[in-house]
This record gives C-alpha cells, sequence and structure tokens, in this order.
C-alpha cells in the first residue's frame, strides 16, 4: 500500500515522534508513505466563512499534489483543514471557482483526492484484526484513554471521521495494540486551543476538566493524534497530571520498532 | 435598523452562511459551550444580536477571541444554525478592519515558549490578524 | 352534439383574484358545444347549486364543466347537483383552476390564460364522456385492528359496541400497549393500569371481539368492504386454551438472560414468561431465543411444572385467512433511541435514562417495585435533571432528531417531577426547557402547579452535555433567563426522548397502500374534516400511527374512527365506482402483460371465441372484473396493443384533453 503522506509544520519540529513513529510503523505494516513534495503549512485554521479563498489555497495545492490519490494526514488540525477543503472543493462552486483561478498557473486540480487520517488507514485499509496480529509487544494491561478532541471529529457531516458524540476508533485501536481503552465522556471536547496563547486560563480550564474525567474513569495515561492537545494537555495542566503520547508512538512501541 | 448597522448584518449573514431565523432559542450552544463563562457574549447571544444587527457590541468584545472554534456548537445545534460560525464571521469583520489586527508576529515572545507547537502560533495569528 | 354548460367558481377570492373568472366564462362562450357559461362567486354553496340546476333545465345540458377547486374537494358535490337535475353524474367535469392554477401563479393574465386552457381541456374531455351506471359490491360486516394498545382497545370496543365482529391483531404476546407500561397519567394522575385493565378485560370479555396476539398481519388483498388479510400467529409454544395463567413455569425456568422488553429491559425474564401480572391473554409464551429446551433440547422444566399440561415444545406458527370489511391502524409508537445524541450521555450512563425507562422505575409493577432507585447502584437519587425535546424539533438536516414536536413529553415531564417532588420530597427536581407546551384541558394547571406547589425548578435553556464524575453526572447546560451557565451534579437524568412510529408501521402502510408521511406516520384523507380516514378506501387511523397524541385524544380519535368503521359496516352494499377497466377482446392479443401489473388481482385469462368484422376464432383474452377493479389504470398504459381502456378516462378522452391543450 502507497499513499501520498502531508505530515505538516508541527511534526518536522515539536511533534517530531507523531511523525517519526509513523514512518516506522507503516513501514512495519507494509504501508509506503511517500512525502508530498514541496508542501505547504495546511492554513492550520479552517476559515469558518465562505468569501475567505486565499487561507485554503495552500491546502488545495497539497489536494492538487496528491494527484486524486489518498492523502494521508497525521496531524488533527492538518486533517482537519486538508479534508475540510477538499470537501468545499467539490460542494461549494463559489470556493471551486474562485480558487481554480489562482491555482490556474499550477495547473488543474480534479476534485479527486481523498484525505484520510492515518488512524482512518489502520482502521478501514489495514484493519485494526490484522493490525493485532501484527502486534510483536502488545501493551498488556495498560488502562489508556484517547483525547480526541474536536478537530478530527467536527464538524461531524464533513468530516465523517467517526461518531462525533461517541466515537470509538481510537478506544478499537487501544484495544488492536494490546491496551485497555477507557471511555470517558469529555474525550470529544476541546483542549482550549489556540487561545491558550492568550488566555491561559480558559485553556487551563479546559484540560482540567479533561483530565479529572479521564482520571475519574480510570485512566493511566492519554493518547492524541493532535500537536495542539498534546500542548495543552501537558503544559498547561493545573490540578492533576497524566502521560499524554501521540498515538503513533504506542503503535510503534507495540510493533516493536520504537527507538530506545 | 441604521445603514451601517444594516450592512454589517448582511455582511455576517453572508459571509458566515448562517440563518439566525433557524434559531428556536433552546440555548443547546450556550449550554454546550466549553468557554462560556470566561465570555461577555456567549452563543446564543451572538445569534439573537446578529439578528438584531447589534453587530458592532460582537466585533468590540473580547468573545470573539475566546471562541475556542471547538464546534460544539456547530455539532449539536437541533436547528443547523451552527452559532461557531457567526463568531468567526463577526471576529474575521473586526480584524479585516484597517489597525485592528487584535495581535501580530511582535506579540508572539510575550506569549509564547518554546514549548509551544508551531501549529498553535499559526493558528493564533489567523485568528487575530488579517 | 351535446349541449354543454360552463361554470366557473370565484371561490371568493381564491380564485378571482388570481383569475379573470368573467374572461374565461367569455372565453369559453362559443366552444363547440357549449351552449351555457356563467360564473359565481361560490359555486358549491346553495345558491351556486341552484344555478347549475336551473341552467341544466332550462337549457336541457346533456353535461357541465364546473371550473373549481380540485376534484378532490368538490367532485362529488357537483356529481350529486347534476344528479338531481337529472344528468348522468358522470357527465361532471371539474377544470381545476385552484389548486393547479390560481394558488401557484401570481401573474393574472397568465393565470387567466391558462385557466381557459383547462376549461377548455375539460370541454374536450366532455364532448367525449359517455353516461356510466355505478355497480355495487357487498360488504364484509367484519373489521381487523392492527394493534392492541388503549387506541385499538377503544376502537375495537366502540366497533363490537354497535354489534359488528372486531379482529385485533397485536405483536406482543399481551394487549395493552404503551399505556400499560405507564405509570400514573396526566393531568389526573390517575394510575395507567388502574383504567387501561379494565378496558383490556372487556375487550377479552366481549364476545364480538377476538384477540389475536402475538401475531401479525402479514399480508391484505382486496379493497374497501371486502379485505382478504392473512395473519401470522407467531408459536408461543403454549397452548393457549390449556394455560391458565398461574405463572407457575415463569418462576422456575432457569434461563434469566432475555431482556424483559415490559420493563424497557431494565431488568430480566425467563425464557417462558408473562409480560405482567394484568396481560390478555393472561397466557405464558416461550422465547425461542432464550429456552434452553428448545436451543439444546435439555431441560423441560416448564413442562414438567405445568399442570394444566400447556406446554408444546412443537407449536408451530399458525396461518389466518379472513375477510374484512374495514380495516383500523393502530400500530402505535415507541420512543427514539437517544443514543447517538451522547452529549446527554444516554449510551455511557446506566443513571441517564429516557422517559418510558423512569415510567417503569416508578411504577409499583416495575423492576424496583416502584421505589425510585438509580439502575446503575440501587440508590435513592437526591437530585434528578429532566431534560425535554431531546430528539424533537430538530431540523432534518442535522440528523440529529425529528423534525416534529412529540407533543406527550411537556405534559408527562411534569407529571414525573411532580410525582418525584411529591413521593420524594427531599429531592431536587431540576426541568430544562425549551417552551413548555401545555394546550389541553387542564394541562397549563398542572403544569403550574408543578412549578408553583411542588416548587420543581424549571429552567429555560438546553443541556449540552452530561458527563459521569464519581457517582455523579455533571449536567452542564444553558439558563437564559439568567443568562448563565450551570452545573448541575445530579444523580438521575431522565430524557425526553421523542417519539416515533412503531417500527412496523411502514410495511403496514405499504401492505394496505395507505399513505403515510416521511416520518412514517399515516396521512389522513383531510388534515382538517377527515382526520380518521386514511385517503385510501377502507382504511382507519387510530392513535399515535397517525401523529403523536396524549391519551385522551387517542381515545377521542379511537372512537371516531370506530365510528366511520361502523358507517361502513352499516351497509350492506356499497356503490362501485364505474370508472373501471374493460378489455376490448377483439383488440386483445392475450400477452398477459395487464395480468401482471394488475395491484388487485382483477384481471383473469379467459379461451373464449371473439367474433368481429373478418374474426371468429377462439382465443385468449383480458377479462376484467368490475367488482374488483378500482380504477387504477395501470393496465391501460402497458397494454401493449391498445386493448385496455378506462371508462371515464379513455385514451379517446385523455387524448382530447391533451389536444385541447396544445392548441394553445
Amino acid at each position: 500500500m502507497i499513499y501520498s503522506y502531508y505530515p505538516g509544520c508541527t511534526l518536522k519540529d515539536r511533534a517530531k515522534q507523531l511523525d517519526i513513529c509513523a514512518r516506522k510503523s507503516a513501514e512495519a505494516l507494509g504501508i509506503t508513505l511517500q512525502e508530498l513534495p514541496n508542501w505547504q503549512c495546511c492554513g492550520a485554521v479552517y476559515p469558518q466563512v465562505t468569501d475567505e479563498i486565499a487561507s485554503r489555497l495552500s491546502a488545495v495545492r497539497a489536494l492538487q499534489s496528491a494527484e486524486g490519490g489518498k492523502l494521508v494526514t497525521m496531524c488533527s488540525a492538518c486533517h482537519h483543514v486538508l479534508k475540510r477543503t477538499a470537501y468545499d472543493w467539490n460542494a461549494d462552486e463559489n470556493f471551486r471557482t474562485k480558487a481554480a483561478n489562482y491555482l490556474a498557473e499550477d495547473g488543474g486540480y480534479d476534485g479527486a483526492t481523498e484525505v484520510v487520517h492515518f488512524l482512518e488507514v489502520l482502521r478501514d485499509e489495514v484493519g485494526f484484526d490484522e493490525l493485532k496480529k501484527k502486534v510483536v509487544n502488545p501493551l498488556t494491561g495498560r488502562k489508556i484513554g484517547a483525547f480526541y478532541g474536536c478537530m478530527v471529529l467536527r464538524p461531524g457531516k464533513v468530516l465523517a471521521f467517526d461518531d462525533p458524540e461517541n466515537p470509538t476508533i481510537i478506544e478499537d485501536f487501544i484495544k488492536a495494540i494490546g491496551a485497555t481503552p477507557v471511555k470517558y465522556p469529555y474525550r470529544n471536547e476541546c483542549c482550549g486551543a489556540y487561545v491558550a496563547l492568550e488566555d491561559k486560563g480558559s485553556a487551563e480550564h479546559q484540560v482540567d476538566r479533561a483530565l479529572n474525567s479521564a482520571m475519574d474513569a480510570g485512566c493511566d495515561e492519554l493518547i492524541t493524534a493532535c500537536p495542539l492537545c498534546m500542548y495543552n494537555l501537558v503544559e498547561n495542566a493545573t490540578a492533576h497530571k497524566l502521560p499524554v503520547k501521540y498515538f503513533t508512538e504506542l503503535l510503534a512501541e507495540a510493533l516493536g520498532v520504537k527507538e530506545g | 435598523m441604521e445603514n451601517n448597522a444594516k450592512f454589517l448584518t448582511e455582511t455576517a449573514l453572508r459571509i458566515s452562511g448562517v440563518n439566525p431565523r433557524k434559531c428556536m432559542k433552546c440555548g443547546k450552544c450556550s449550554g454546550t459551550c466549553p468557554n462560556y463563562d470566561a465570555m461577555e457574549y456567549h452563543p446564543h447571544q451572538f445569534v439573537a444580536m446578529v439578528e438584531k444587527g447589534q453587530i458592532e457590541k460582537l466585533m468590540q468584545s473580547k468573545s470573539i477571541y475566546l471562541c475556542l472554534s471547538c464546534m460544539a456548537c456547530v455539532e449539536r445545534c437541533p436547528r443547523g444554525v451552527e452559532p461557531g460560525k457567526l463568531v468567526e464571521a463577526v471576529r474575521l469583520m473586526q480584524i479585516r478592519q484597517q489597525d485592528k489586527n487584535h495581535k501580530g508576529a511582535r506579540d508572539i515572545p510575550e506569549f509564547a515558549d518554546e514549548s509551544v507547537p508551531q501549529q498553535l502560533l499559526m493558528a493564533a495569528m489567523r485568528k487575530y490578524r488579517k | 352534439m351535446q349541449k354543454i354548460g360552463v361554470f366557473v367558481c370565484w371561490c371568493g377570492s381564491n380564485i378571482a383574484a388570481t383569475v379573470d373568472v368573467e374572461a374565461v366564462a367569455e372565453a369559453v362562450k362559443n366552444e363547440p358545444g357549449v351552449v351555457f357559461s356563467a360564473n359565481y362567486q361560490y359555486m358549491c354553496s346553495a345558491a351556486g347549486q341552484k344555478l347549475i340546476q336551473d341552467a341544466i333545465h332550462e337549457h336541457h345540458l346533456t353535461g357541465i364543466v364546473v371550473c373549481s377547486c380540485s376534484p378532490r374537494m368538490h367532485e362529488a358535490t357537483f356529481r350529486k347537483t347534476a344528479e338531481s337535475a337529472g344528468l348522468n353524474p358522470y357527465m361532471v367535469e371539474i377544470a381545476n383552476i385552484r389548486e393547479q392554477c390560481s394558488w401557484i401563479h401570481k401573474d393574472k393574465e397568465e393565470a387567466t390564460a391558462k385557466a381557459i386552457v383547462l376549461a377548455k381541456a375539460a370541454i374536450s374531455k366532455l364532448r367525449n364522456d359517455t353516461p356510466l351506471q355505478a355497480g355495487t359490491s357487498a360488504v364484509t360486516k367484519r373489521c381487523l385492528v392492527i394493534g392492541g394498545g388503549i387506541a385499538g382497545i377503544q376502537t375495537a370496543l366502540d366497533v363490537a359496541d354497535a354489534g359488528y365482529e372486531v379482529d385485533i391483531v397485536e405483536q406482543r404476546p399481551t394487549i395493552g400497549g404503551r399505556m400499560a407500561q405507564l405509570d400514573k397519567t396526566f393531568p389526573t394522575l390517575d394510575c395507567a393500569a388502574c383504567i387501561l385493565t379494565p378496558k383490556m378485560v372487556e375487550a377479552s370479555q366481549n364476545e364480538k371481539i377476538n384477540i389475536i396476539s402475538y401475531a401479525k398481519v402479514e399480508k391484505v388483498s382486496g379493497f374497501v368492504g371486502s379485505f382478504k388479510a392473512t395473519i401470522r400467529k407467531k408459536a408461543r409454544f403454549v397452548d393457549e386454551t390449556k394455560c391458565t395463567g398461574c405463572s407457575l413455569c415463569t418462576t422456575k425456568c432457569p434461563s434469566r438472560k432475555g431482556k424483559n422488553e415490559f420493563n424497557m429491559n431494565l431488568d430480566n425474564r425467563g425464557a417462558i414468561y408473562i409480560p405482567f401480572a394484568q396481560a390478555i391473554p393472561n397466557v405464558a409464551v416461550i422465547d425461542p431465543e432464550q429456552c434452553i429446551k428448545l436451543k439444546t433440547g435439555k431441560c423441560g422444566l416448564c413442562e414438567k411444572v405445568c399442570s394444566a399440561g400447556a406446554i408444546n415444545y412443537k407449536q408451530e406458527d399458525e396461518l389466518i385467512e379472513r375477510e374484512y370489511g374495514a380495516i383500523v391502524v393502530a400500530t402505535g409508537f415507541k420512543p427514539i433511541d437517544p443514543s447517538p445524541l451522547n452529549e446527554f450521555g444516554y449510551a455511557d450512563n446506566a443513571d441517564v435514562v429516557t422517559s418510558l425507562e423512569f415510567e417503569r422505575l416508578m411504577n409499583a409493577a416495575g423492576p424496583t417495585k416502584g421505589t425510585l432507585l438509580r439502575p446503575s447502584d440501587g440508590k435513592h437519587p437526591k437530585t434528578i435533571v429532566f431534560i425535554q425535546c431531546v430528539g424533537s424539533r430538530c431540523e432534518e438536516n442535522t440528523k440529529r432528531g425529528k423534525p416534529y414536536c412529540s407533543k406527550i413529553c411537556c405534559m408527562y415531564t411534569a407529571k414525573h417531577a411532580m410525582l418525584v417532588r411529591e413521593k420524594y420530597p427531599d429531592t431536587d427536581v431540576h426541568v430544562f426547557y425549551i417552551d413548555v407546551r401545555t394546550p389541553g384541558k387542564n394541562f397549563d394547571e398542572f403544569y403550574r402547579r408543578a412549578a408553583e406547589q411542588y416548587g420543581v425548578d424549571y429552567i429555560k435553556g438546553m443541556v449540552g452535555k452530561v458527563a459521569k464524575e464519581g457517582d455523579k453526572l455533571m449536567v452542564q447546560g444553558s439558563d437564559l433567563i439568567n443568562n448563565e451557565q450551570v452545573h448541575i451534579a445530579a444523580d438521575m437524568v431522565v430524557l425526553a426522548t421523542a417519539i416515533e412510529p412503531d417500527p412496523t408501521a411502514r410495511s403496514i402502510g405499504t401492505m394496505l397502500t395507505a399513505s403515510m408521511d416521511t416520518n412514517d406516520f399515516f396521512t389522513e384523507a383531510h388534515p382538517k374534516l377527515r382526520p380518521v380516514e386514511s385517503p385510501t378506501a377502507g382504511i382507519f387511523l387510530s392513535g399515535v400511527a397517525q401523529g403523536p397524541k396524549d391519551i385522551p385524544e387517542t381515545v377521542a380519535q379511537a372512537g371516531a374512527a370506530a365510528s366511520k368503521v361502523i358507517g361502513l359496516l352499516a351497509k350492506d352494499h356499497l356503490v362501485t365506482n364505474p370508472c373501471v377497466a374493460q378489455s376490448n377482446e377483439l383488440m386483445c392479443n392475450g400477452c398477459s402483460q395487464c395480468e401482471k401489473v394488475c395491484p388487485y388481482g382483477a384481471i383473469t385469462y379467459v379461451e373464449k371465441e371473439v367474433r368481429g368484422p373478418g374474426v371468429r376464432e377462439v382465443r385468449r383474452v383480458a377479462q376484467v372484473n368490475p367488482a374488483v377493479c378500482q380504477g387504477c389504470g395501470a393496465c391501460t398504459v402497458t397494454c401493449p396493443s391498445g386493448a385496455m381502456d378506462l371508462k371515464g378516462f379513455s385514451n379517446k378522452q385523455i387524448l382530447a384533453e391533451v389536444d385541447a391543450i396544445c392548441r394553445w
């Protein structure tokens, strides 16, 4: 299985482990992730208004560069922006027309690229049952909570990633790598997002509530797919602390390909 | 409605794609908002105030920078009003004005330490300035 | 040559505001055959009808065209008008210049031109009309009621009271329906069982009523007055004639894994069980999915303890075929599953319950014997939050529930809140509401009593998240009056879940060719004037199958449906529609296409001698049974040789209309 791969800026720096472990795990699973040449920032946030065209162009360029195949993302934010932009291209004529004008010189984009999260690849292409068979180092006995956050789930109609109110994909992933998933009610709520930059209190409030919820349900550690969630969960927790890892780190561990 | 308020209302409705008339005033958006207490105006008020043409108050409120863009109100609204999109529209209307950037690159060192991920900085800059 | 009169109705301003009615009357005056034309304010009024009758007499008219509303509205009226003036009633044509013209157009000039064309088309058709004679068909004096809840029971009792036989077909092992599961009823707080069970007994003891429980209607054919139904009575593995309902078997059964449906799955029952103590019939039933004997061949304990010898592991489904004159749909409802709206936490928390589950938790015959205890740990809840409108009033595109108001939730929530405060005064009760809707006799007084006398805390707002924390449920919601977000640590959360039609409704609707709306509620023949009849003749609607209703409304509608059934069954014969298909044997090539498409089984093929100019041979030809044909026209458009024609809507007549329109 060969996929185009869009790592995104944070995975080249602050979230290196998310990227490195993903690549190693992919290799172990017989998946080739081909990094898109010359990719640009996805835009970081999806502009929720119809007249923001330019801020979605770099996302379209990534879609264009993937040439109609499946484009794998790892970071929740990149996934969110790319998937919603791909949706807009096909659903919103106004956006498509204007964006196409900007991109005319670079050749066209036919709307065929499908944006998939690496978790979706594991669920839908590899299959969690198959993944389980390839685990050499099952994380038996570890009680792990999934922190979904917002961006992979909402809006459910566009992201179509999992049930936005009752997601199970990361829990199923946790099961596949041999650990025990622990569900808790705040797993699909906000981490505090970018507001943390200016209003630390808001982020602390969100994170404390989420961690309290996770610990109350019996989680010993959390995993996430989002560098922003990671930052907030680690840096802005005041009341409780829980170890937080990227999902790919545990995947690599279970597949026996993690260094050190 | 005076002319400016009318223009602002029309702009907010047009760029957000939100139809506040669909709102049945149930308050679910404000019931689900995780950052409610930090905000001066709450999600349901964004809908009601835009409908009433009171956009300038919203534009000048800190609330537009406190919405987490978590889309919980967008997902859970039973009438498909999607208040979060209105918050975004009002915020953009504010910062698109001349000299109305809320924060800029030079403000970053004040807030950011080395643990801050690039994604956060990018997101904040996209939210706070033109 | 016919002498045609044209009558243009204003329908007050409904037509006249958009169509120049005088111009229409004037424009058709010189059409071939037309000898009289007039316009009038309300043609359907007594004066308007007299105008028509006078013209028929004065001008010796042979047919009339009325340019007015839809024929669904007043075709029957004007046919009677014509008949009483001595005309054949089928020499009446309606040009629909209201629904198909004035109501949908704005430009008066264009609408007038269209009205003239529609009038001309009707005139052209009328020139080809011939008098038709209606036949008759016999009425089978028995009624089928599908569903044995309060709606079905009430309809059955009322029909039986008039002396007609009624069969109630109920899918569950007992009649009683949803009402049997309720604890108290609003606004009087009398116990549901106390007022329902006597009616159940009355139905079972009524000689005219035959209860067929644990059964489903599998097939229906025929038409009004003469339906044929096939009913599958599922094997109970218990002989109904022998079982005394002693319930000894149910206590001895070693299988305890079956979910107790009557208690909304809040506890378990044996594989052999009687749904509840007052069940009717009071006969045990074996759940084959749970029965150890039926699954493994071992056990047989119930057979050993049954002194009546009623257990029969070899019992098979039974098929019953019966004829009915009328069919009543009383299929009822179920609460929606609130799991997908998991911000309310139903899927993850035992102490988040639906209102119907709450009824069982409050009911003396329920899993907690009427003591309100939390399902998770059996403790008394000290703080309860009720959330209204869960899955109701949602815009359809959001996929978050039903677009309609479920109508009963405001009142039952007030009831629940009041009952809790009455029984457990130390319990705090909060109700989140969007609107409190209480239009009904003594309803608003009831709700106000809950708030004022019982101190129920009504919060105008909606809950956005329910999260378990320790042994509490943290309820986060908005209080719009105080403009604040509230957080309540609750012990229990009750969701006033929307109601939806029973899942069997759609297939029953299809079987009966009875129309339904997009929510699977049965459609009435007229939303105001014929609320208990389906547009399909002979099918009547009772209870929530037609739309959300409370008990008093359901009982009233059930009685109304019964009166319509009685009106039908009181007739020995029905006048049949003479607009039926007929086959021209000379043109028929015996291909059988028409027989295949006929939904009523009205067409048969016979070998017979066909005689015509230059033809005299024995051939296989189609024959239509006019008593069975409903005039749908499927055969006429299917027939490849043009041999099938529909009386009153012959190919010639329809082409004449089309020609008239094309000449525009």
